[in-house]
C-alpha cells in the first residue's frame, strides 16, 4: 500500500511539475522521463535479473530506427510507428538473446556490446536508408500521434509522463508478481531455481525481451518526440547511460531509474557549464556512489532499513 | 512387488581417467525410502546429479514412471516431479524465508500462495520465521528450508543429498519423523553418512563403492554383507 501510493504520489508530482516549471527545465523533464523508461527496462534485465548489458544502445537503436525508417521511407503516422518500434525494441532483445543468453556473466557483457557495436556499423554500412553518421530529422507530420502534435512542448512532456507513468507502473506490478519473484531468484542463485523447475533460459529471454521493450519504447518515443533519428544513439555511451542511471539511483529498485536519470542529467548539465570536463565530474560522482553507496541512493537507503518496504 | 518409479541401467560418469560412476544399475520401488550411501568418492553425489538431471551420462539409461528422461533438463525433471535438496545448502540467502518457499510453492499456482507457503512453512517448523531473510537463520533451520523447497515441490520422488549433516541430535529425530510421514505418497532416495538414520529410515539399502553398486537389498542383509563391512573399512578390493 505504501509501495503504490508512493508511486502514485512520484506521478502526481511529475504532473503537477507540468504547470509550475520554466520552459528549460520542463523541456529537460520530458526527455529525463523517456530516458527514464530506457533505464526502468535495463533495471529490468540488471537490477533484478541479474543480466549485465553492455549492449542496450542497440535496443534503443532498434525502436527509434524502427519507428523513424517507418515514417521517413513509408510515410507511416506516429502512432503505429511507435507501437512497431516499441516492438522492434523486443524483437532485437529476443533474436540477440538467443545466443548472448547462452553466456553469464563478463561473457555476456562482452557478448552484448558486440551485439550493439555490429547493429552501430550496420546502421553507418546503410548510411542511404539511415542517414548513417548524420541521422535524419523526423518529417513534422509523422510527429502527431492521437491528435496530439509531439514537437509541440506542452503535449510532449504529457505523452512522455503517460509513456512512464505506464512503464513505471507495469514495472512495479511485474516486481510484486510472481513472475517477479522468479525474476530475483534467477539473479539470487540460477541453480536453485533450476532445480524447481524453472527453465533459466526461458525465464531470462523473457525477461530480456521485456527489457527490450521498454528501450524500444524509449528509443521510438524519444526519436519521434525530439525530431531526430541518428546512429548516435546505437553507441557505447548510450549503453552505458542506463547503467549509470540505474546505479546512481539504485539497481533492482523501480524508482531508482528516474532518481538517477534526474540526479545525472543534472549532474552533467550542471558541470558542463562550468567545465569542459564534464565527463570527468560524471567520473568522480559514480567513483564517490560505487565507494560509499554502492547500492545507489535508494538501494542503501532500503538495505540500511529506511525505507524497506521499497519494491 | 511393488511398482518400479524410478530405474536406472548402465549409469556411466566418468571425469578424465576418474570413473566416479561406472555402469550402476538402481531400482527404486513406488513409495520406499531407499538410502544410497557408500565411502567418500564413492560416486553417491554423482550418481544423484545424473538422476536429477544436473549432470548427463556419458552411458545408460533412466527411465522415471516409464517414460525416458535420460536426456531431459534437469527443470523439466522437476516439472515430472523429481524433487531435489541439495547438500550443500542453497537457499535465496538474500530474500525472505517466505519467498524461498513461495518460489517452490507457486509451481503448483495455489490461488491462495500465503496460505500455501504458511502450509509449507510448518511442515518445518519455520511458520514463526517467514519474514527473516533466509540467510541470516542459523545454520540448522536454513538445512531444514532447503529441505522444506524440497517438499514444497510436492515431488513424487524426493531425493535428500546429505539432509542431516549439521543438525543437533535433536533435530534429527523430527527431522526423521518428517521423512516418514512422507512415504507412500513420495519416494525418497536418500544419502546419508549417518548409519543411525539410514539404518531406522531406510526399507532397502543400496552401497556404492568407487562407482559401481557394491552391494544393494534390505538393511540386515547389508549390515551382514563382508564386502560392504570392507569397503567401510577401508579394505581393498582392487580388480573387481
Amino acid at each position: 500500500m505504501r509501495a503504490l501510493s508512493l508511486h502514485l504520489a512520484v506521478l502526481a508530482l511529475l504532473l503537477g511539475l507540468h504547470f509550475v516549471l520554466p520552459a528549460y527545465h520542463h523541456a529537460n523533464l520530458a526527455r529525463i522521463m523517456v530516458l527514464a523508461v530506457f533505464a526502468m527496462g535495463y533495471n529490468i534485465a540488471f537490477g533484478y535479473t541479474g543480466l549485465l548489458s553492455l549492449g542496450h544502445a542497440l535496443l534503443l537503436s532498434a525502436g527509434m530506427f524502427g519507428a523513424g525508417l517507418l515514417i521517413q521511407h513509408f510515410g507511416l503516422t506516429a502512432a503505429p510507428a511507435l507501437l512497431i518500434g516499441t516492438l522492434a525494441g523486443a524483437a532485437m532483445a529476443a533474436v540477440t538473446g538467443l545466443l548472448a543468453l547462452r553466456t553469464t556473466g563478463v561473457s555476456l557483457m562482452i557478448v552484448t556490446l558486440m551485439f550493439a557495436q555490429a547493429g552501430y556499423l550496420t546502421l553507418l554500412y546503410f548510411g542511404a536508408v539511415t542517414g548513417g553518421d548524420e541521422g535524419f530529422p523526423v518529417p513534422a507530420a509523422g510527429r502527431v500521434a492521437f491528435g496530439l502534435n509531439l514537437a509541440a512542448e506542452g503535449p510532449r512532456y504529457l505523452v512522455a509522463l503517460g509513456l512512464f507513468a505506464v512503464a513505471l507502473m507495469g514495472n512495479l506490478a511485474l516486481v510484486r508478481s510472481r513472475f517477479g519473484r522468479v525474476m530475483v531468484a534467477m539473479r539470487e542463485n540460477e541453480e536453485r531455481s533450476r532445480m524447481l523447475g524453472y527453465n533459466p533460459f526461458a525465464v531470462k529471454l523473457g525477461l530480456m525481451a521485456l527489457s527490450g521493450l521498454y528501450a524500444g519504447a524509449a528509443g521510438a518515443f524519444y526519436g519521434v518526440m525530439f525530431g531526430y533519428v541518428g546512429a548516435t544513439f546505437a553507441t557505447i555511451p548510450y549503453s552505458i547511460l542506463p547503467l549509470l542511471y540505474v546505479l546512481l539511483g539504485g539497481a533492482g529498485v523501480t524508482l531508482g531509474p528516474l532518481l538517477g536519470a534526474v540526479l545525472m542529467f543534472y549532474l552533467i548539465d550542471l558541470a558542463s557549464s562550468h567545465t569542459t570536463v564534464q565527463l570527468a565530474v560524471t567520473g568522480g560522482a559514480l567513483l564517490v556512489l560505487v565507494l560509499f553507496a554502492p547500492k545507489g541512493i535508494l538501494g542503501s537507503l532500503r538495505e540500511r532499513g529506511l525505507a524497506s518496504w521499497l519494491p | 512387488m511393488a511398482s518400479m518409479i524410478l530405474q536406472a541401467e548402465g549409469l556411466k560418469r566418468h571425469f578424465g581417467g576418474l570413473k566416479a560412476v561406472d555402469g550402476v544399475d538402481l531400482a527404486l520401488n513406488a513409495g520406499e525410502i531407499h538410502a544410497l550411501i557408500g565411502p567418500n568418492g564413492a560416486g553417491k553425489t554423482t550418481l544423484v546429479s545424473l538422476l536429477s538431471g544436473r549432470q548427463v551420462p556419458d552411458a545408460g539409461t533412466i527411465r522415471f514412471d516409464g517414460a525416458d528422461i535420460t536426456r531431459l533438463p534437469a527443470h523439466e525433471r522437476v516439472r515430472r516431479g523429481i524433487g531435489y535438496t541439495f547438500q550443500i545448502t542453497a537457499i535465496y540467502a538474500g530474500l525472505s524465508v517466505f519467498d524461498n518457499l513461495a518460489l517452490a510453492v507457486q509451481r503448483g499456482h495455489p490461488r491462495d500462495l500465503s496460505g500455501a507457503v504458511t502450509e509449507a512453512a510448518a511442515r518445518v517448523g519455520l511458520e514463526a520465521l517467514l519474514p527473516q531473510i533466509a540467510g541470516t537463520l542459523s545454520y540448522g533451520h536454513q538445512r531444514l528450508l532447503e529441505i522444506g523447497m524440497g517438499l514444497a515441490l510436492h515431488p513424487r520422488l524426493l531425493i535428500l543429498d546429505e539432509p542431516t549433516q549439521g543438525f543437533a541430535a535433536g533435530e534429527i529425530e523430527g527431522f526423521m519423523a518428517l521423512v516418514r510421514g512422507l512415504v507412500p505418497a513420495t519416494t525418497v532416495l536418500l544419502i546419508e553418512h549417518n548409519m543411525d538414520v539410514v539404518m531406522a529410515l531406510a526399507e532397502r539399502i543400496t552401497v556404492l563403492d568407487q562407482g559401481r553398486v557394491l552391494a544393494s537389498g534390505l538393511p540386515a542383509e547389508i549390515r551382514a554383507n563382508r564386502a560392504v563391512q570392507d569397503a567401510y573399512l577401508g579394505g581393498s578390493h582392487a580388480g573387481d
